[in-house]
């Protein structure tokens, strides 16, 4: 394990954006939000960025390929750019697992090559959590915040940042920052893990747990009654699904450019009441429909194709965000109290 | 601190769903935490158990009526200064049968923004009223004591109206229509530069994600298909060419709903990118007061909006555009 004073961060970020674009999270009017760094730029001290790390290998939207048209010859043009390197620093743990989630999707063959090229160039310096928030429940999925994971996984204590290689292009990566930073004992920033641990279980939802949900729950929560209440008041709209870092559904359209086409995707929603709209219609007819598959899709549909993960992270953006507070939450605890026939 | 308590909304609603008046109550339902409350509907007198009234019960339900208002029987809703004048101009636009609806008002001191919460205190979860203090228990840091005033949005800080404009019962105290501060941002707008305008709608408006929460939310916007979402409508604009192009959806969006908007701020309440929406609406508002003389949607019920009405002292287009010129 490495370190180096808190006082020397900005060394520590100058040297990295020397040479590759860095992200880290910075305080903006809209909340923190991922910027690329320059000098000058402060680290945000928020938990979470409002918009999820997703966007780096996800983005809002993206050019897939054009078409040109000449007489009677249709030109397909790749318009993909060579990627390059880029750091993003601050990933939480919750944030991290997300990005396992996009992989079971996009990596599985055959791969997303648009999302995989980015991921081969995106190298993740991770953030564990010194305050987790009321609206955290990551411990719900396994998932240590203390132990972050991603390439590289960091640890602020009051005034250093400990540095710990996970992975092969971790540890590469940390040896090009060998100059600025110093070796110390594997086990110093522990102490600070465990009082994150410890604070993990005081927190309100800290005994949330995933044991009645599951890939083979279909049957159980299908048909609940409880579904027309929980999505009554849902306004319909997409907040839920573009602040989650896991929600990954996408539509791709064509652009009438005059000369051609422009093919483009972007996130979709499957809150939209035009959502997979198909030549029968949007099969998903009811908000109720649109409400229910959402929630059935990270509790039971996903975690059936993915050997039992769940495509929630316990991030909490959700439970902030929602313009009417109805979310996974109290969608898990009201769906288990109705099959409990409480 | 609220006039009326929870203990006097219940009684209430118990006392209508009993006499038969209502057979169901619109309200708030208890969440996780103090502030996460959600628009609910209740049937029995067992389901009020989880009914809360608080600080944080800023949602409108008078759009929630046009939906509600299709099953059969009665509603009870509860709405609160602000909420009548929507209530008010969706009855005007005929969105909703007023004999499916009892309306109680509810006196308003201002919902708190839980988000400003936690920017002062930092992660809570319960916040108890004393008076104009605020005790907030932090998760890890105990008790912060605080002004409530401090955790008013905009919209309450710049509250137009305590007056209730309409209800079949009034809880509490009826107040009055205030000389709020609503305009003066959007004087500050209008004294800039057209460069430093469009400087400062790009730096708000680039944050949009296009999660069309302001308009789902938004009781001027009841069309049951928005333009926005049908994909043969040649503008469902799923993916924005810029990272501007948003401010069209947002201009747009301001313009349809001009002379019916009638101030109630849930756009900017719900934005999860936090952008000061109102100013637009407000921008028009005030534009109508200025060419049209003062107007307030949703004051009363029939009223023609001065701009779907015609009269001869109309001002000249030409005149309006000469005006506009001076704020270019």
């Amino acid at each position: 394990m490495r370190k180096i004073a808190r006082e020397r961060l900005d060394e520590l970020f100058a040297k990295i954006a020397a040479d590759k674009t860095l992200y880290l999270p910075v305080d903006t009017d809209g909340g923190a939000q991922f910027l690329p760094w320059k000098e000058g730029t402060a680290l945000s001290s928020a938990l979470h960025t409002v918009r999820s790390p997703k966007d780096f290998f996800f983005p809002q939207t993206e050019n897939l390929m054009a078409f040109r048209r000449e007489g009677k010859k249709i030109e397909l043009i790749d318009v993909r750019k060579e990627q390059e390197d880029f750091v993003v620093f601050g990933v939480r743990a919750c944030d991290v697992r997300a990005f396992d989630v996009l992989d079971n999707v996009f990596l599985k063959e055959p791969a997303d090559t648009y999302y995989q090229n980015r991921r081969q160039h995106g190298i993740i310096l991770s953030l564990g959590c010194g305050k987790p928030a009321e609206t955290c429940f990551c411990s719900t999925f396994g998932i240590d915040p203390a132990e972050p994971k991603g390439d590289v996984a960091c640890f602020f204590s009051d005034d250093e940042l400990f540095l710990e290689p996970v992975t092969e292009k971790g540890k590469a990566f940390l040896a090009s920052l060998d100059g600025l930073t110093e070796a110390c004992a594997e086990n110093a920033a522990d102490a600070l893990k465990a009082q994150t641990r410890e604070r993990m279980k005081q927190l309100p939802l800290a005994d949330l747990t995933t044991d009645a949900f599951g890939g083979d729950k279909t049957e159980t929560y299908f048909r609940s009654p409880a579904w027309a209440e929980l999505s009554r008041s849902c306004l319909g709209c997409g907040t839920c699904t573009f602040v989650c870092p896991t929600c990954q559904c996408y539509d791709i359209k064509d652009f009438d450019t005059g000369h051609g086409v422009s093919r483009y995707r972007c996130w979709d929603s499957c809150m939209y009441s035009e959502f997979t709209k198909m030549s029968a219609g949007q099969p998903r007819l009811t908000q109720l429909e649109r409400f229910r598959q959402r929630f059935m899709h990270k509790l039971v549909y996903y975690p059936a194709n993915n050997d039992g993960m769940f495509s929630c992270v316990g991030c909490g953006r959700c439970l902030a965000k929602c313009p009417i507070h109805m979310n996974i939450v109290k969608v898990m605890k009201t769906l288990v109290k109705e099959a409990q026939g409480e | 601190m609220q006039e009326i308590t929870r203990d006097q909304l219940l009684r209430k609603a118990k006392e209508l769903l009993q006499n038969g008046t209502v057979d169901r109550v619109m309200g708030w339902k208890k969440g996780e935490f103090d502030y996460d409350l959600t628009p609910a509907v209740f049937k029995t007198e067992g389901d009020l158990s989880e009914f809360v009234y608080s600080d944080f019960c800023g949602a409108n339900f008078s759009k929630y009526l046009v939906s509600e208002t299709r099953a059969d029987g009665k509603v009870l809703v509860f709405l609160k200064p602000c909420d009548t004048y929507s209530f008010n101009q969706l009855l005007t636009e005929h969105r909703f049968d007023r004999e499916k609806v009892y309306a109680v008002g509810i006196p308003c001191d201002g919902m708190l923004d839980a988000s400003k919460i936690r920017a002062a205190a930092g992660d809570f979860t319960t916040v108890t009223a004393h008076g104009d203090k605020l005790i907030v228990k932090t998760l890890f840091d105990g008790e912060v004591e605080a002004d409530r005033n401090a955790f008013l949005p905009d919209r309450c800080v710049n509250c137009k109206s305590k007056k209730h404009v309409c209800y079949d019962e009034l809880l509490g105290t009826d107040g009055e229509v205030l000389d709020s501060h609503r305009f003066d941002e959007v004087e500050k707008l209008e004294s800039m530069t057209a460069d430093e305008r469009f400087a400062f709608w790009q730096g708000e408006l680039s944050r949009c994600i296009r999660c069309n929460a302001c308009r789902d939310v938004c009781p001027a916007c009841t069309c049951e298909k928005c333009v926005f979402d049908n994909p043969k409508s040649g503008v469902e604009n799923k993916a924005a060419a810029d990272s501007f192009e948003e401010k069209m959806f947002h201009i747009i969006r301001a313009f349809h709903v001009a002379g019916r908007c009638t101030d109630c701020g849930e756009c900017s309440r719900v934005c999860p990118q936090h952008i000061p929406l109102h100013p637009l609406n407000r921008k028009f508002i005030k534009d109508i007061n200025t060419f049209y003389g003062a107007y307030q949607a949703g004051e009363e019920v029939g009223t023609r909006a001065p701009l779907t009405n015609y009269s001869k002292t109309d001002i000249e287009p030409k005149d309006a555009a000469e005006r506009g010129k001076t704020h270019a």
